[in-house]
């Protein structure tokens, strides 16, 4: 079974570039399942656009995007440029990837139960009653199931991006996109969101995290991807690229940088 | 005071309010289906279908209602195309005249509070959809529609009130709403001010009850605006 052997997620030559400025120069990556890769690189390296090509948010201008051994089919424009071929394969793989974004995005109009249940019930089709009872659960496991009929903006950034976690994991996703997650948290609540985060990384989740976060890339991932300009500069396990042996000069500089910041 | 002649007069004028309300209800449904329709020309990406719908904000908002609806009513009428068409029996009837100029006029104004409330959706939540898979018309109907619904209902709600205000206009096409009515009172009687003062009345208490119901359709969907549960 191809299922059984294939990636949970491979990125092949990913090339975008937005007007003049070329922001990924040919990424390439593969997460095996339950990889935890944290993507590194200061601002402008494009590892968010990186993240943003995998579940089309943006379009990438070429390269291959395969799932769990599905490929997104693309087709080229006439001015050279991609664009998926199917939309309907694309909502499909969307809703085997989780993401979470910076800003947490949860819809504000609902509450946070309603929030979690939202895309299960109207994407997934699956019954409320047995959508709602794992939201509950998942609400639980991230540890703010007092707060199921808050509204967004009545819980805390910390709470919030916890919520947007869960209402990602309750899509059931092969693989999670973490775009940033802690960047635009308070520091005292930065630990809360990255607990969560370990946790699902020490039950197996497969994870791609754009991070700057030194200490969830060195301890908790099980490979680092150091992107600088659009390219791939350094990757391998956080022991190798973190310890005396790294090869990349330019990421010894970029975590030295990390670590006078802190 | 002349109480016989009060009451009378406020009889009179309330057997006219169903016409006011039934002009208005319907001029304003159709605004809505229109200025929809407009919105969506607006923001579809199409140059010449935006242009079409910038020209009709345009020419309607920037005219007087009353030279729409005389436009309409005694202008249309003059061309021998119209009444030979088969939309004659409704263009030759006062009532359809007016409805038809009070939401086309509506509608320029309702297309641009949607539009208003599009241009300042949360970008965010809108992406938020995408990435879990949402088709584009289940993100229209669960996440752009609800919260552009919010953004625009208190617009929305002044420009549902001030319609209540223009059918006032539609005496001047021989309708007999609220306002002919107290302008024959006036007429016949000489009598100036009563008739206007309940007319007044009896449209500042409709309008009163229309706001109550937005505000309480307001209060209803923005519970997230307020404080945390009990």
């Amino acid at each position: 079974m191809l299922e059984a052997t294939a990636p949970a997620l491979q990125v092949e030559g990913m090339r975008k570039r937005f007007g003049k400025l070329e922001v990924l120069k040919g990424v390439s990556a593969t997460a095996r399942v339950g990889d935890v890769i944290s993507i590194l690189g200061s601002s402008g390296s494009g590892k968010s656009t990186f993240l943003r090509c995998i579940n089309l948010l943006e379009t990438p201008d070429e390269g291959i995007v395969t799932v769990a051994g599905e490929t997104i089919k693309m087709r080229k424009k006439r001015d050279g440029t991609a664009e998926p071929a199917d939309w309907r394969q694309v909502e499909r793989i969307r809703s085997e990837l989780g993401m979470v974004f910076q800003s947490f995005n949860l819809w504000s109009h609902l509450t946070v139960l309603e929030n979690l249940i939202e895309a299960p019930v109207h994407v997934q089709k699956r019954p409320r009653a047995e959508c709602v009872e794992e939201a509950r659960a998942l609400l639980k496991k991230v540890g703010i199931g007092d707060r199921a009929d808050y509204y967004p903006s009545q819980m805390s950034g910390g709470q919030q991006q916890r919520a947007a976690i869960a209402r990602a994991l309750a899509m059931k996703p092969k693989v999670m996109l973490f775009d940033e997650p802690t960047s635009a948290l308070d520091p005292e609540l930065v630990g809360e969101v990255l607990r969560v985060m370990r946790a699902l990384a020490e039950e197996g989740r497969t994870m791609l995290v754009v991070t700057h976060e030194m200490s969830f890339a060195r301890d908790v991932s099980s490979r680092v991807m150091f992107l600088h300009q659009g390219m791939v500069e350094a990757e391998g396990p956080p022991a190798e690229l973190f310890g005396k042996d790294c090869r990349s000069d330019r990421f010894r500089q970029f975590i030295s940088g990390q670590a006078q910041k802190a | 005071m002349d109480f016989a002649f009060l009451t009378d007069t406020f009889l009179r004028l309330m057997a006219a309010l169903p016409l006011t309300l039934e002009v208005w209800a319907l001029s304003v449904a159709f605004g809505a289906l229109i200025g929809a329709g407009v919105t969506w020309m607006r923001v579809s990406g199409n140059r010449a279908l935006a242009a079409i719908a910038c020209a009709y904000v345009f020419v309607f908002r920037g005219s007087p209602l009353l030279v729409q609806l005389f436009v309409i009513y005694y202008g249309l009428s003059s061309f021998p195309a119209v009444r030979a068409s088969v939309f004659w029996p409704f263009l030759r009837d006062p009532f359809y005249c007016a409805v038809l100029s009070l939401a086309l006029c509506t509608a320029a104004y309702q297309s641009e509070i949607f539009r208003g409330a599009l241009a300042a959706l949360p970008f965010g939540q809108i992406e938020a959809g995408k990435a879990c898979g949402m088709s584009r018309w289940t993100l229209f109907r669960r996440v752009v529609f609800p919260i552009a619904l919010r953004q625009a209902l208190p617009a929305y709600s002044t420009e549902v009130i001030s319609m209540t205000k223009a059918t006032a206009l539609v005496s001047l096409v021989t309708l007999w709403d609220m306002m002919s009515v107290a302008t024959k009172i006036r007429n016949d009687t000489a009598i100036v001010y009563e008739p206007l003062l309940i007319a007044g009345a009896i449209y500042f208490v409709v309008n009163a009850i229309i706001a109550r119901g937005f505000s309480a359709l307001e209060w209803r969907l923005t519970p997230h605006l307020r404080g945390r549960p009990a």
